[in-house]
C-alpha cells in the first residue's frame, strides 16, 4: 500500500513523516478514532475477499479468466458492491432500517457498558452473557407471572432484571475479592450455568407456556412491556441504554466510587496503599456491571422478544465484549461501537435477504475489526501515516495471576 | 505436597507429631466440610433408594447377557457409609497428609456409586454405555486441554480452544468428504488448528495483544468464518462437501479382548489412540526433555530464561503451534470422529469445558485428562439418566463441570496456581 514512500531514498523532508507529524498533533481520541476507522476499512477488505470467493458470478468468470480477465474483476466488484450496498441500505436506508439498527444496538450498548465498566476496574467481564440471561429470566418471570398496574409493572420487572444480573455479577466480584478466583474463569463458567439454568427452567411448569412442548414462556403482560416507537420494533429500552451510558460516564468520571474503580483498575497495589479497598471496588464494579447486563436482558425480553426462550440472549453477551473493546472501555466509545455493530447486524439481515450473502459475514467483520483495534501496531504497519497512540489506553486484565 | 515439617521433634521418633500450618488447617477444614456435605448427600440418597435390584449392563448393545444385579439399597448404604468414613477421616486428619488425596478420590467414587444405585434401583443402567460415552465426550476435551497445557505452560493464555475446535471440525469434515481419506482429514484439521494457533501466537507474542481479549475475538472469528463458509458452500452442496466418513474403530488384538475394559478402551478410532498417546507424549516432553524444561521456564520466569540464553519468543511460538496441532485434532473428533457432518457452532462450548479441565487439572497433562474424563462422565450420565428417567433434571447435571471449576478456582479444593508468567507478553527493553 503506502510502503513505497519510506523505502525510497527521499530528500530529508519526506512526505510520509510529514503527514505523520501533522497527525501526531491530534488529540488521543482522534488517533483512536483513526485507528478504529482503519480497522473497519481493513475488515471490509477481508469481508470483500470472502464475498468474492463465495460468489457464483465470480466463479463462472474465473472459469474463462484467461480469455477475459476484466470479467472476473467486474464480477467481483459488482458482487462486493451489491452486498455492501444491501448492508448499508439495510442499516441506514430509511426509518425502518434505522429503527431496526437501533433495536439491535440497544442491548449491545448495555452489554458493552457492562464489559467496559469492569475493564476500567481492571476486570475482564466475559460473563455479560450469563448476567444478561439471569436478568432476562427474572424480568420475564415478573413480566408474565405477576399482574400489576401499568408503569409500575414495567418498573418492577426492570428492577427484577437488574437484580438478576447484579446477583450473577456480584458473585464474581465476591469470589475475586475473597478468594482471588480469576474473574475470567468464573464468568465463563457462570455463563454456562446460566444457560443450563434457563434451559431447565423452560422445562418446568412455572416457566413453560401452557400447551407448548418447546422451550418458550408465556408472553409478558402488556403492562410490563417497554413502550414501542410507532409501529417499529424500537422500544423504550433504547432510551434506557443512552441513560445507562450517561450514568456510567458520570460514575466513572464524576463520582468518588468511580475514581476508586479507575484507581484500582490502573494500579491495585497503589490503590491499596492509598487506603482504598480493592476487594470492595471489585465487588461494586461487578455488581454494577451485572446490573447493566441484566438491563440488556430486560430489553430483550420486555422489548424485543416478549416471551422468554432459550435463545433470548443470542450472542449479545459475547458481542458485548467486542463492542467494549472497540469502544476502548469508554462510555461514549461503547455507545458508538454498539450503534455500529447494531447497524452491522440489522444491515446483515437485509444483505442476507437481498444478495444471499450469509449473515455470518457480519460476525467475521466484527471479529476482524476488533482484532485490528486490539493490535494497533499491526494497523500502523499497514497504514504508515497513523501516529502512535499515547498512554496505555484502557487498562485490561493481565494473566491468570494478575 | 508431602512436606514433613522441620519442627518434628527428633527426640520422640515413636510418634512423629506433624505440625500443621494454619493455612493447611483452614484448607483441610474447608475441603473436609465440603466432603462431608457430599458424603451426607450420598448417604441420604442411599436412604431414599427404593428396594429391589439395580441392574448394570456390562456390555453395550447386549441386552440379555452380562448383567450385574445388586441389591440397590444395601449397596448404596455401604457406599454411602464408606463415603462418610473417608470424608470424616479427612476432616479429622486420621491419615497422613500424603494420602488425603486418595480419600477425596474414594469419596468421589462412593458418591457416584451410591448415586448410580439410587438412580438404577429397579431399573437397568447401561454401565458399558456410560463408560463408552464418557470416553467419547472426553476425547476432544483431553486434546483441547492438552493444547491449553502447552500454550499456558509457555506463558500464553489460550481461551481460543473453542475456535481451534471449530476450524478443525470444519476442515476435517470437508477434507474427508472430498478426498475420502481419514489421514488427510486429520492432517488438514491439525493444519488449520495450527493456523488458528499461529494467529494466537503472532497477535500475542509479536503484537502484544491482551491474550484474554485475543482468545475471545479468535473464537468469534472462527465462529464467523466457519459459519460463513458453511452457509455459503456446505449447505448448498452438502452431499459433496459435508458427508465425511466417520473413522472406523480399530480393535487392538489381545487388549481388546479383556472383558468390560477391552471393548471400551481398546476398540476405538485412531483419534482416541492418538489422544492416549498425546497425554503420554505431552507429559513426557514437558517434564523430561530439554524443550519441556524451556517451555516451563519461559512460562514461569521469561526474564531468567532469557538470561541463560533461551529464546523466549521462539519457545513460545513452538509451544503454541504444537498446541494448535492437538486442538485441531480435537476439533476433528466432532466430525470425523463422532458425529459425521459439520454443523454451525457444533462444538457447543466444549472448548470452554476443555479450558475448565485444564484449570481443574492444574495445568498438568494428567490432571487435565482426569478432569476431562470427569466432565465427560457427567455429560454422558446426563443423557443416560434421561433414558432411564430419573427425577434429576439433566440440565442440572450438565452444570456440574462448570460448578466444579468455580469451586476449584475459588480455592475450596486446594490452591489452583497458573504458571507465573501466564498471559504476560515478554517485552525486552
Amino acid at each position: 500500500m503506502s510502503t513505497q514512500t519510506t523505502t525510497e531514498p527521499a530528500p530529508p523532508p519526506a512526505p510520509a513523516p510529514a503527514a505523520k507529524e501533522r497527525l501526531s498533533g491530534l488529540p488521543n481520541w482522534a488517533v483512536q478514532a483513526l485507528v478504529s476507522l482503519s480497522a473497519i476499512v481493513l475488515a471490509l477488505i477481508v469481508g470483500a475477499v470472502l464475498i468474492i470467493i463465495g460468489d457464483e458470478g465470480v466463479k463462472t468468470a474465473v472459469g474463462y479468466f484467461g480469455a477475459a480477465p476484466m470479467d472476473t474483476i467486474s464480477a467481483a466488484a459488482s458482487a462486493v458492491g451489491e452486498a455492501y450496498k444491501a448492508l448499508a441500505v439495510g442499516a441506514l436506508g430509511g426509518i425502518t432500517p434505522i429503527s431496526e439498527s437501533l433495536t439491535q444496538a440497544t442491548p449491545l450498548i448495555c452489554g458493552g457498558l457492562a464489559v467496559s465498566l469492569a475493564f476500567r476496574t481492571g476486570l475482564f467481564n466475559i460473563g455479560a452473557q450469563g448476567q444478561l440471561i439471569m436478568g432476562a429470566i427474572l424480568a420475564a418471570y415478573v413480566g408474565f407471572a405477576w399482574h400489576l398496574p401499568p408503569v409500575l409493572h414495567l418498573i418492577v420487572a426492570i428492577v427484577a432484571g437488574l437484580l438478576g444480573g447484579a446477583l450473577w455479577g456480584g458473585v464474581v466480584g465476591l469470589l475475586k475479592a475473597r478468594t482471588g478466583a480469576h474473574e475470567v474463569i468464573v464468568t465463563i463458567m457462570l455463563n454456562y450455568v446460566a444457560i443450563y439454568l434457563l434451559a431447565w427452567l423452560l422445562t418446568t411448569t412455572t416457566f413453560r407456556r401452557p400447551g407448548r412442548t418447546d422451550p418458550i414462556s408465556p408472553i409478558v403482560d402488556h403492562n410490563a412491556q417497554y413502550p414501542q416507537f410507532g409501529d417499529t420494533r424500537l422500544h423504550g429500552g433504547f432510551i434506557l441504554s443512552v441513560l445507562a451510558a450517561i450514568f456510567v460516564w458520570w460514575l466513572l468520571n464524576r463520582s468518588t466510587v468511580g475514581f476508586e474503580l479507575r484507581a484500582v483498575g490502573s494500579n491495585p497495589d497503589a490503590s491499596r496503599t492509598a487506603g482504598m479497598s480493592v476487594g470492595r471496588a471489585y465487588i461494586i464494579a461487578m455488581v454494577v456491571a451485572g446490573a447493566l447486563a441484566g438491563l440488556a436482558g430486560t430489553q430483550q425480553v420486555l422489548g424485543t422478544d416478549l416471551p422468554l426462550t432459550d435463545g433470548v440472549a443470542a450472542s449479545i453477551g459475547f458481542d458485548a465484549i467486542t463492542v467494549a473493546l472497540l469502544g476502548r472501555g469508554t462510555p461514549v466509545g461503547t455507545v458508538l461501537a454498539g450503534l455500529l455493530f447494531g447497524a452491522l447486524n440489522a444491515g446483515g439481515l437485509q444483505m442476507q435477504l437481498i444478495t444471499q450473502t450469509p449473515l455470518t459475514l457480519t460476525t467475521v467483520l466484527q471479529a476482524v475489526i476488533v482484532l485490528f483495534v486490539a493490535a494497533p501496531a499491526l494497523v500502523r504497519s499497514i497504514f504508515r501515516f497513523l501516529p502512535k497512540e499515547r498512554g496505555t489506553g484502557p487498562v485490561l486484565a493481565k494473566g491468570w495471576n494478575g | 505436597m508431602s512436606e514433613t515439617t522441620p519442627d518434628a521433634v527428633p527426640a520422640a521418633p515413636a510418634k512423629p507429631q506433624v505440625i500443621e500450618a494454619p493455612a493447611d488447617r483452614t484448607r483441610r477444614l474447608r475441603v473436609g466440610s465440603l466432603m462431608v456435605v457430599f458424603a451426607l448427600i450420598g448417604l441420604a440418597l442411599a436412604i431414599f433408594t427404593k428396594g429391589g435390584k439395580a441392574t448394570f449392563q456390562l456390555t453395550s448393545g447386549d441386552l440379555q447377557h452380562n448383567l450385574l444385579g445388586v441389591p440397590a439399597q444395601f449397596a448404596a448404604l455401604v457406599l454411602g457409609l464408606l463415603g462418610v468414613i473417608s470424608a470424616g477421616a479427612y476432616l479429622l486428619r486420621r491419615v497422613p497428609q500424603s494420602y488425603s488425596g486418595y480419600l477425596a478420590a474414594l469419596l468421589g467414587i462412593c458418591f457416584i456409586g451410591s448415586f448410580l444405585c439410587w438412580a438404577a434401583a429397579g431399573k437397568t443402567f447401561p454401565l458399558a454405555n456410560q463408560f463408552q460415552g464418557t470416553l467419547n465426550f472426553a476425547t476432544p476435551l483431553i486434546l483441547g486441554a492438552l493444547s491449553g497445557v502447552l500454550c499456558e505452560r509457555s506463558g500464553v493464555i489460550n481461551i481460543a480452544i473453542e475456535g481451534q475446535f471449530l476450524v478443525g471440525a470444519f476442515t476435517a469434515a470437508v477434507v474427508s468428504s472430498t478426498t475420502n481419506s481419514a489421514a488427510l482429514a486429520l492432517i488438514a484439521a491439525a493444519v488449520t488448528g495450527v493456523v488458528m494457533a499461529w494467529l494466537l501466537a503472532v497477535f500475542s507474542i509479536k503484537y502484544l495483544v491482551n491474550q484474554v481479549v485475543l482468545g475471545v475475538v479468535l473464537v468469534v472469528f472462527a465462529t464467523g468464518i466457519t459459519g460463513y463458509l458453511f452457509d455459503q458452500f456446505l449447505q448448498s452442496n452438502a452431499e459433496k462437501l459435508n458427508t465425511p466418513t466417520v473413522l472406523s474403530a480399530i480393535k487392538i488384538p489381545g487388549l481388546g479382548d479383556i472383558p468390560f475394559i477391552g471393548p471400551i478402551l481398546f476398540n476405538q478410532t485412531i483419534l482416541v489412540y492418538l489422544t492416549y498417546l498425546a497425554v503420554a507424549v505431552v507429559t513426557f516432553v514437558l517434564f523430561q526433555t530439554r524443550w519441556g524444561l524451556r517451555v516451563r521456564a519461559v512460562g514461569e520466569h521469561p526474564k531468567a530464561a532469557d538470561t541463560v540464553g533461551i529464546k523466549v519468543k521462539r519457545v513460545r511460538y513452538s509451544a503454541v503451534l504444537w498446541g494448535g496441532v492437538l486442538a485441531g485434532l480435537g476439533g476433528a473428533f466432532f466430525t470425523v470422529g463422532y458425529a459425521g457432518s459439520f454443523s454451525k457452532e457444533m462444538t457447543a462450548g466444549n472448548g470452554f469445558i476443555a479450558l475448565a479441565a485444564l484449570i481443574m487439572g492444574r495445568w498438568h497433562p494428567i490432571g487435565a485428562m482426569v478432569a476431562a474424563l470427569f466432565f465427560g462422565f457427567a455429560t454422558q450420565l446426563q443423557s443416560q439418566l434421561q433414558i432411564i428417567q430419573t427425577p434429576i433434571p439433566g440440565e442440572l447435571l450438565l452444570m456440574a463441570p462448570y460448578l466444579a471449576t468455580i469451586i476449584a478456582v475459588a480455592g475450596l479444593v486446594g490452591r489452583v496456581r497458573a504458571p507465573k508468567a501466564d498471559g504476560e507478553p515478554y517485552v525486552t527493553e
